[in-house]
């Protein structure tokens, strides 16, 4: 098991979130359901932004609820701002290596080949301003690609991208995982994304995480508040 | 204009127009009126070059104290959730409302000849603090000034994104890193405007210095204006020195403007950022710094309530009630005259658009530049044949007090404008919402916060401003500032702190009620 959740409880305000499910290792998982159910929250919490009320969060067999962010054996991709627009792509990817940009030169020569496997090796000293969003996240990807850490957390980071281009984007993402023997959680409000790179999915709504179960069959025949956010098609067939 | 969100309105263009004029009158009156007046440059003796260095140099060395004390308790305070945070942050926005001649006298029972710290130092022996002169206008500019900057900081901290901070939790960042990463960049952005913004305040700070200071050692360009025409009614000398004082502060607003274009003035909700680079020697130098500033800023205050209660026991002084009315009266006109010029300056500037817009824009925002001093004595020198200037003292006032506060006014609205224009301007203009209905059902709403709490700001200053008024008042009229201060020249200590307790809590509660007005009824 990569990620094990037991009896995970949060409260805020009105919001309560509570999970108790495990997540396998060296596969993608998706996560899907509506705004505002507790997507977002779930991975804060798993990466450590956020504290649980109570229960126990066990990442690779180690209870790591009271442990801080930078202890923890993942990489999260937010949605947006995953770069520091002062700091060129070379230096953003480099954070990954060292937070002090203090590099050797195989460290160097590391940074340049991840930036070369998602095809940014020609905007080494371009600033963040200057690229687009998908090339923005595709420096994101290669710093958690040299941070070789065996979880990988993505809250909708292609969000905002056209279909090919979130494809492609996945399908790197895919890729990578694939190749580190990593576990990847994925939000996405896209059954399709789903379909294409995850073999279970996880439906979060109002606060209830349900169990992984493999995509295909889950979605073709939703349960009810899965079919309540994927809209009138599923509702009839459920 | 086919592509402006705003329709071709013409009762704005004509409002808009009329508003450009009143505020053009009103600061290039006063100022054709000093150019006809004064000499020339060979006017100014060594008296007056030494005034006009000393002016630059509190002010810059006031700039450089209050931006470097700032910058480590806004850290402090952007990285520590603690119990009464909110609190301490509002306390924060105290001085830039509090009075000046209340503040110099609360900063006197603290640290002054007969305060509580020259008493304690004279139990060990020690001579009491002497804080008149440069040191105690640097003391008062810095008790003003520094928690300003701490909310410009603290504010341009919102503005971090909140990934960056968990960017640097998970990349294991430590208080150097961040620093280097976040905080770096943030200051940078935010420095420079704060180091002017303070610079000017100090250049045109007149009660503090007419208090604290004099003499050749300890007199700014406002206090020497002050002087020439009350004391020697020399009216070249004091038209020459508003020159230069203007000149001086144009260049200053101009490179204020080039370094922010903006920054508020306090508002805003200030969230702590959860941050996970917490050792425990951080922890101890962030709550030392905190506790410090809180005493810093609170002291004076508390001591400004205690005097003022103790001062009841003294009896009401002759001409409070008169004084407080008067007081109310400029305060409530000016803050009126201030916000709607802003409102009409802010829809033409948004309406106009493009490079007049932008023209316009920094128009307003210079009159920051003429200080209440230099339009005081413009506006001195061009009534003076007609009518008895100190006749019009009022008046004169509460003009003066109005132009002083529109470029604050005007800074809060145009953002706030933009804002509602780029989210709901094609909607409006689709449905054919326009003019007044458009104020009404969409504006209004929308701003009503903005709106109050400009109105309360303005009221609060005008309510508290000890400025021109000290150039036009005859003896028998007084505002509550103006009665207070002659209190305290004539050593009437106990009224003084009641009138000061009195001052302080109108010019309070007129910012509250008009800020919680907004507030209340709002859009959600």
């Amino acid at each position: 098991m990569a990620i094990t959740l037991e009896n995970l409880k949060l409260q805020q305000g009105d919001f309560t979130l509570t999970a108790d499910i495990k997540i396998n290792a060296n596969q993608t998982t998706a996560i899907i359901g509506p705004s505002g159910g507790g997507k977002s929250t779930l991975l804060l919490l798993i990466a450590g932004f956020i504290q649980p009320d109570r229960g126990k969060i066990i990442l690779q067999g180690k209870d790591v609820t009271k442990i801080e962010p930078a202890r923890r054996p993942l990489t999260m991709l937010f949605q947006e701002n995953n770069l520091f627009p002062h700091l060129s792509v070379f230096q953003n990817t480099a954070l990954g290596v060292d937070p002090n940009l203090k590099l050797s030169k195989t460290d160097r020569q590391n940074v340049k080949t991840a930036l070369e496997r998602v095809g940014l090796e020609t905007h080494l000293n371009t600033l963040p301003a200057k690229l687009s969003g998908g090339q923005r996240q595709r420096v994101a990807i290669a710093r958690a690609l040299l941070r070789k850490r065996p979880i990988l957390l993505l809250d909708e980071p292609f969000a905002a991208l056209g279909p090919a281009l979130r494809h492609e984007m996945l399908d790197l993402v895919e890729n990578i995982r694939s190749s580190q023997d990593a576990a990847l959680l994925l939000i996405t409000h896209n059954p399709d994304d789903a379909r294409r790179i995850a073999p279970e999915t996880i439906v979060v709504a109002d606060g209830n995480v349900s169990k992984p179960a493999p995509t295909a069959p889950l979605l073709d025949t939703p349960p009810i508040a899965l079919a309540r956010y994927l809209g009138s098609p599923y509702l009839q067939s459920s | 204009m086919a592509n402006s969100a705003q329709p071709i309105n013409k009762g704005l263009a004509l409002a808009g127009s009329a508003a450009v004029l009143a505020v053009a009158l009103l600061v290039l009156l006063p100022v054709a009126a000093l150019f006809a007046r004064a000499d020339g440059m060979g006017g100014i003796n060594s008296y007056g070059w030494s005034v006009i260095r000393f002016t630059i140099f509190q002010a810059a060395l006031s700039a450089l104290i209050s931006v470097l004390l700032a910058i480590p308790v806004a850290r402090a305070l952007a990285r520590r959730q603690f119990f009464g945070r909110g609190f301490v942050l509002s306390l924060m926005g105290a001085p830039f409302l509090l009075p000046s001649i209340v503040a110099v006298f609360g900063l006197l029972a603290i640290w002054g000849r007969s305060g509580i710290f020259s008493d304690i130092l004279a139990r060990f022996g020690a001579g009491p603090l002497d804080i008149y002169g440069l040191s105690g206008i640097l003391l008062a500019h810095v008790f003003f000034n520094f928690p300003l900057v701490v909310r410009m900081i603290l504010q341009a901290w919102d503005a971090v994104p909140v990934e960056h901070f968990r960017l640097a939790a998970q990349l294991n960042m430590g208080p150097r890193a961040i620093f280097r990463l976040i905080e770096i960049p943030l200051l940078r952005g935010v420095v420079p405007s704060a180091l002017l913004v303070v610079f000017l305040l100090c250049m045109t700070s007149f009660a503090v210095v007419l208090a604290l200071g004099g003499g050749p050692k300890a007199t700014t360009i406002e206090l020497a204006i002050y002087q020439a025409l009350r004391f020697e009614f020399d009216l070249s000398t004091a038209a020459m020195l508003a020159l230069v004082q203007f000149a001086l502060c144009i260049s200053v607003a101009v490179l204020a403007l080039k370094a922010t274009r903006s920054a508020g003035f306090g508002g805003g909700l200030i969230m702590v950022q959860n941050r996970w680079d917490k050792t425990k020697i951080l922890l101890w130098q962030d709550s030392i710094l905190i506790a410090l500033s809180l005493v810093f800023v609170a002291m004076p205050l508390i001591a400004i309530v205690f005097r003022g209660l103790k001062g009841l026991v003294s009896g009401i002084p002759a001409g409070l009630l008169q004084a407080l009315i008067t007081s109310l009266i400029i305060a409530l006109t000016s803050a009126m005259l201030a916000i709607t010029l802003a409102l009409i300056l802010a829809h033409f500037i948004q309406y106009l658009r493009g490079k007049s817009g932008q023209a316009l824009e920094v128009f307003a925002f210079l009159t920051l530049a003429a200080s209440p001093f230099v339009i005081g004595t413009g506006l001195f020198i061009v009534i003076n044949p007609f009518v008895d200037p100190f006749k019009l003292a009022l008046p004169i006032t509460a003009l003066v007090n109005a132009a002083i506060t529109l470029p604050l006014a005007l800074r809060i609205f145009l953002p706030c404008l933009a804002r509602i224009n780029e989210n709901y301007g094609q909607v409006a203009s689709n449905i054919g919402l326009s003019g007044w209905s458009r104020f009404r059902i969409l504006t209004w709403p929308q701003m009503r916060r903005e709106i109050g709490f400009a109105t309360g700001i303005a009221a609060a200053l005008s309510m508290g401003d000890l400025g021109v008024i000290t150039l036009f008042a005859p003896p028998d009229i007084a505002t509550l500032p103006l009665l207070m201060y002659r209190l305290m020249g004539s050593y009437q200590t106990e009224a003084a702190a009641l009138v000061a307790l009195i001052l302080v809590a109108s010019s309070f509660l007129l910012f509250w009620l008009f800020d919680n007005g907004g507030r209340h009824g709002n859009h959600p």
